[in-house]
C-alpha cells in the first residue's frame, strides 16, 4: 500500500465532515445559509474526488460514467424544474440516495455474506434504503399528481403491508445464515414493495411530515452503509459516511417530529392512520357559506389599517404567489400594513410556503411563524386565506372533531375573513370548515391567482 | 464487533447529539433548505457507491455499484442545487426587503 494516500483522503474527509456540520448550523440564520451550503459543496467535491485515490480501487471509467451521467443529470433536473415543484424534487432526490444506500449494501452483502457482523449491518441499511427509495417515489408521483394525492386505502392494509415486511426481512436474513445470495432477491423485491404499499395510505397533507422521514430514513441507512464499510479495507469513507448519515438522521428526526407535532398527531398516526381517507359525517354545519365579489374586497382591504394574509397549498397549486406580491405591493402603497401568517405544515413540504412567498421576491420579514402571529388576529381588519383550509379550521377546537388539538391559525377571531378557494368542497382531512360558516366570513371563489389579480386591478381603480 | 466498529459507534452517538443540537434552533422560514440541505449532505453516500463499485469484482456486483454510483450522483448534485436555488431566492428578498 502506498504510503501517502491514505492520511490524505482521511484528512479531506475530516475537513468535509466539519463543512457539513458548519454547514447545518448555518441554516440557523437567512443570513449564513448560503455561504454554509456553498462551503459544504466544495468540501463534498473534494471529498468526493480524493476518494478516487483510494488504493485497492478498480474500475475507473464505469465509475467515471456513472458519476458524469448522474451528476449531470441531477444537476440538469434541479436546475430547470419550476419552484413550485420544489417538494417532488426533494423526494425524488432522496429516493436516489436511498436507492445508492441500498445499492451499495447489496455490493456489501454479496461479497460478505458470511461475516455477519458486516452482512447484519449492510442487511438493515440495504432494509431503510430500498423502503426510502420507493416510498419517496410514490410520495414523488403523488405530489407530482401522477398518483391520486388522497390517501389510497385497501382492506386488511396494515396486515398486509406488516406481513410483505416480515417476509421480506425473513429472505434476508436466511440469506444470511444460508450464505445463500439468490434469497437477496426476493429480500429486495418485497422491501421496495413495502415501501410503496407503506406510502400509499399517506395523503397530500401529510406530505411534509412523510418527506422529512424519508429524508431522515436516507441518512439513516447512509449510516449503516458507512458502519458495514469501516470494516473493511477502505474504511475511512465509512467514518464519513457514519458522521453525514447519522447528522442528517437526527436533524430529519427532529424536524419529522415538529411536523407531526405541528399537526398534533403521532408519526404513527400519519403513516398509518389514512388519514382523510374517510370523510367526516353527521356533522351539520349552522348557517351557510357568504359569497363575496372582488369589488367589495378590494375595497374592503384598500380602506383597512391591517391585512394578514394565509397562504395554502391553494397558492402553491395556482402558482399565485406573484400576484399576492402584487396585492401586498398595492395595499402598502395604500398605507395598509401586511403581513404573512405561515402554518408550519402549510403546503406539502416544511416551509413550503417560505420558500414560494422568498421566488415572488416577499422579504422574509414579514412573513410570521403561528405562535408569533396567534395574538394579531383580533385586531386585524382583513385576514385573506389563499387556498388554505385545514390550517384555519376552527373545528380544531371542537372536542371530538378529528382534528380536535391541532394548532392551527385563529384566523376567525379578524374582523374580516376573505376565503379563497376554487369551489365548496372540503379540505384534505374531509372535513367541514367551521370556519366558512361564520358570520364574519366571507367566500371568494375562483382560481387563486386569477382572483388575486383582479383584486390587484380593482384596488389600483379605486385611486 | 471489532475495534474499528466500536470508534464507529461512539463516533455515530456523538454525532446524533451534534446533529439534534445543530439544528435544534432552525427558525420555520428555513425549514426546506435545512431539509434540502441534509437531503445533499446525505449525497455523502457517493462516496460510498464509489468505493461498492471500485472494490466490486463479479459482473453483478459491478453492475449495481454503476446503479449506486448515477443514484448517489444525482442525489448528491440535485440536493446541491435545490438548496442553493432555494438559499438564493432568501437572499434576494433581503435585499428588496431593506428599509425603503
Amino acid at each position: 500500500m502506498i504510503a501517502w494516500q491514505e492520511p490524505l483522503v482521511d484528512a479531506v474527509y475530516v475537513v468535509a465532515v466539519i463543512a457539513f456540520i458548519l454547514g447545518l448550523r448555518a441554516m440557523s440564520s437567512p443570513a449564513t445559509a448560503r455561504q454554509g451550503i456553498v462551503q459544504a459543496g466544495i468540501a463534498m467535491l473534494i471529498a468526493v474526488a480524493v476518494t478516487i485515490v483510494e488504493p485497492g480501487l478498480s474500475n475507473f471509467a464505469l465509475i467515471a460514467l456513472g458519476v458524469l451521467v448522474g451528476g449531470l443529470a441531477g444537476w440538469y433536473w434541479a436546475r430547470v424544474v419550476q419552484m413550485t415543484a420544489m417538494p417532488q424534487m426533494v423526494a425524488i432526490f432522496n429516493g436516489m440516495g436511498g436507492g445508492a444506500a441500498a445499492a451499495i449494501a447489496a455490493v456489501v452483502l454479496l461479497g460478505n455474506l458470511s461475516d455477519h457482523t458486516i452482512s447484519g449491518l449492510a442487511l438493515a441499511g440495504a432494509v431503510i434504503g430500498a423502503v426510502s427509495i420507493a416510498g419517496s417515489m410514490i410520495a414523488f408521483l403523488k405530489l407530482q399528481g401522477w398518483l391520486r394525492s388522497k390517501a389510497i386505502v385497501y382492506p386488511i392494509q396494515q396486515p398486509t403491508n406488516i406481513v410483505v415486511l416480515a417476509l421480506g426481512v425473513g429472505f434476508g436474513v436466511y440469506s444470511l445464515v444460508s450464505g445463500l445470495t439468490f434469497w437477496l432477491l426476493p429480500f429486495f423485491v418485497l422491501l421496495l414493495l413495502f415501501g410503496i404499499l407503506m406510502a400509499l395510505p399517506i395523503g397530500g397533507a401529510d406530505m411534509p411530515v412523510v418527506i422529512s422521514l424519508f429524508n431522515a430514513m436516507t441518512g439513516i441507512a447512509v449510516a449503516l452503509d458507512g458502519f458495514a464499510l469501516v470494516n473493511g479495507p477502505l474504511g475511512d469513507a465509512g467514518y464519513a459516511m457514519v458522521i453525514a448519515g447519522t447528522l442528517v438522521g437526527a436533524a430529519g428526526s427532529l424536524l419529522t417530529l415538529l411536523m407531526a407535532k405541528a399537526m398534533n398527531r403521532s408519526v404513527g398516526n400519519v403513516l398509518f392512520g389514512a388519514f382523510g381517507a374517510v370523510e367526516e359525517t353527521g356533522t351539520t354545519m349552522k348557517g351557510t357559506m357568504k359569497p363575496i365579489e372582488v369589488d367589495d374586497v378590494a375595497a374592503l382591504m384598500a380602506y383597512a389599517n391591517s391585512v394578514i394574509i394565509a397562504p395554502g397549498y391553494g397558492m402553491a397549486v395556482a402558482q399565485a404567489q406573484q400576484k399576492v406580491k402584487e396585492l401586498a405591493d398595492v395595499l402598502e402603497s395604500k398605507g395598509v400594513s401586511v403581513k404573512f401568517a405561515i402554518h408550519p405544515v402549510a403546503g406539502r413540504m416544511p416551509g413550503h410556503m417560505n420558500v414560494l412567498l422568498a421566488e415572488a421576491g416577499i422579504s422574509y420579514d414579514k412573513l410570521f411563524d403561528r405562535d408569533e402571529i396567534n395574538q394579531e388576529f383580533p385586531n386585524t381588519d382583513v385576514v385573506l386565506v389563499i387556498g388554505a383550509n385545514d390550517v384555519v379550521n376552527p373545528a380544531a377546537h371542537r372536542a371530538g372533531s378529528p382534528l380536535q388539538g391541532m394548532p392551527i391559525l385563529d384566523v376567525e377571531g379578524a374582523h374580516n375573513v376573505i376565503v379563497i378557494k376554487r369551489g365548496q368542497g372540503k379540505g384534505f382531512a374531509g372535513i367541514e370548515n367551521d370556519l366558512f360558516y361564520r358570520d364574519n366570513t366571507r367566500m371568494l371563489y375562483g382560481d387563486a391567482q386569477a382572483v388575486v389579480g383582479q383584486l390587484v386591478s380593482a384596488i389600483k381603480r379605486l385611486d | 464487533m471489532t475495534a474499528d466498529l466500536w470508534t464507529a459507534l461512539f463516533i455515530g452517538i456523538l454525532t446524533a447529539f451534534v446533529g439534534y443540537e445543530v439544528i435544534s434552533r432552525v427558525p420555520v422560514l428555513l425549514h426546506t433548505p435545512l431539509m434540502s440541505g441534509s437531503n445533499f449532505i446525505h449525497g455523502i453516500v457517493l462516496v460510498g457507491a464509489i468505493v461498492a463499485l471500485g472494490i466490486a469484482t463479479t459482473p453483478l456486483e459491478e453492475a449495481i455499484g454503476f446503479v449506486a454510483v448515477i443514484m448517489g450522483a444525482m442525489n448528491v448534485t440535485g440536493g446541491y442545487v435545490v438548496t442553493e436555488r432555494i438559499l438564493a431566492m432568501f437572499d434576494r428578498s433581503k435585499k428588496k426587503g431593506g428599509p425603503p
